[in-house]
């Protein structure tokens, strides 16, 4: 592949997750080789049972693959401890989930420093970084608002907030959009373009073709295998307006 | 619909896109008598980042033709330092077809029968594989996606312009689902 660049932030190669034996086996994932370069945005498209969920958890770490290897910033994840697995995953990773994974006892100040704390940081250090990135996704004013009070796109966008919470590596979002309208989806989306902009590595799995378009790089997911590949960013000569049909 | 100008063949403006450009000419004369510059400057604005498609000549061409069939009428106003400029005022039949134009409902074609039958004729020939066609034509829409999208993003908040983008991209979208089924089908005809 054209984008196998030195040092990609992660990379995946023969990846295969199964499930079930015999007549009953599955192949989610297929097969599967990745590299991902530092401040790529990667989308992950797909109909759903294609593998691309099981793709993206195995490449955070949340399961293990069945074979093939994984290396996050050049070290091998697929096989290390779970303990170590877990302490990679809190520093090096963010993750931002369909169902946004609130603490709803937390407002969302405190939802964000969570991740912080949990690596380490010192109370004030975590608090100040928090607030930092809740004025980064413009929700400053909503820090001492509990989940149950914010609009399902500002629950995600503190979820966002929170996924940075660490500056990871990598963030990876599964169906980011999956239970937004199309306002909240536009503000999530804003942010992911933002994100881009600012050199945030990202891979998301997503079946939204909006959330797809803010990519560099797109590929198709299909019986568990890549089956195509795009990229979104710097390629087309075409004006808006032909793409419209507007333009002479 | 009232028959259209008549445009010879070789003029680069022509078909969907003039016809449009003299029917909104036409209405956003029925307010107020106006000159060529600012209904540019409106239709500009209505446009945003589309209004590439304008291209500088067009609105006075097309204000020129308007009043040639008899729909505008003009009077010349001086200017103390510029040469004079026209004023468009709407006539009667120019009224006549604003109204026209307003009450029509005629839409864009939804059928997209020409990519459908390419993929079936493709599949009977053998000529080649439709799952291929379907994924070359989703990576151009979705390059249009992400440029519609971008330039969706930039526009400030309350823009009308991005209202027009907003259509663009959930066409676009629906689309792309569309494909989604056309990929499905024609591999599980393969597999068939």
């Amino acid at each position: 592949m054209e984008d196998r660049a030195p040092n990609p932030i992660l990379s995946a190669t023969g990846l295969r997750k199964e499930y079930g034996k015999g007549a009953a086996l599955v192949r989610a994932v297929d097969d599967v080789g990745l590299a991902v370069r530092p401040g790529e945005s990667v989308a992950i498209v797909g109909p759903s049972g294609c593998g691309k969920s099981t793709l993206l958890y195995l490449l955070g770490g949340l399961e293990r693959p069945t074979a093939g290897a994984i290396e996050l910033a050049g070290q091998p994840i697929h096989d290390i401890a779970e303990s170590a697995l877990a302490r990679l995953r809190r520093r090096a990773l963010g993750f931002v989930f369909q169902a946004f994974h609130l603490v709803d006892e937390l407002t969302a100040l405190e939802n964000v420093e969570l991740p912080a704390l949990l690596a380490g940081a010192s109370p004030r250090a975590a608090r100040a970084r928090a607030r930092e990135l809740l004025q980064q996704v413009d929700l400053e004013d909503r820090a001492e608002h509990l989940p149950s009070a914010l609009s399902g796109g500002q629950c995600q966008r503190v979820a966002i907030a929170r996924a940075l919470a660490n500056a990871p590596l990598l963030v990876l979002a599964d169906e980011p959009t999956g239970n937004l309208d199309s306002a909240a989806t536009t503000e999530v989306l804003r942010l992911f373009d933002q994100l881009r902009a600012t050199g945030q590595t990202l891979i998301t799995v997503t079946h939204d073709s909006r959330v797809a378009a803010t990519a560099d790089r797109l590929i198709t997911m299909r019986d568990g295998a890549f089956v195509d590949e795009t990229r979104l960013t710097g390629g087309t000569s075409r004006s808006l307006s032909q793409i419209t049909g507007l333009g002479s | 619909m009232a028959e259209p100008v008549e445009i010879p063949a070789t003029e680069p403006l022509h078909g969907y896109q003039l016809r449009v450009v003299q029917e909104v000419l036409l209405a956003l004369l029925a307010g107020e008598a106006s000159h060529g510059y600012q209904l540019r400057a409106r239709l500009a604005l209505a446009l945003g980042p589309l209004a590439g498609a304008l291209n500088d000549g067009q609105v006075y061409v097309t204000l020129n033709r308007l009043e040639k069939s008899g729909l505008l009428a003009s009077t010349r106003v001086g200017q103390a330092d510029r040469p004079d400029r026209k004023v468009y005022e709407l006539t009667p039949s120019g009224r006549a077809r604003v109204a026209t134009w307003l009450n029509d409902t005629s839409w864009p074609k939804p059928a997209p029968a020409e990519f459908h039958l390419k993929l079936v004729a493709a599949a009977a020939a053998g000529l080649a594989d439709p799952v291929g066609i379907v994924d070359r034509q989703r990576r151009e829409l979705l390059t249009g996606l992400a440029q519609a999208q971008r330039a969706a993003l930039a526009e400030p908040n309350g823009s009308v312009a991005a209202l027009l983008l907003e259509g663009v991209v959930l066409r676009l979208q629906a689309d792309l689902r569309w494909l989604e089924a056309c990929a499905r089908y024609w591999n599980q005809a393969k597999e068939r």
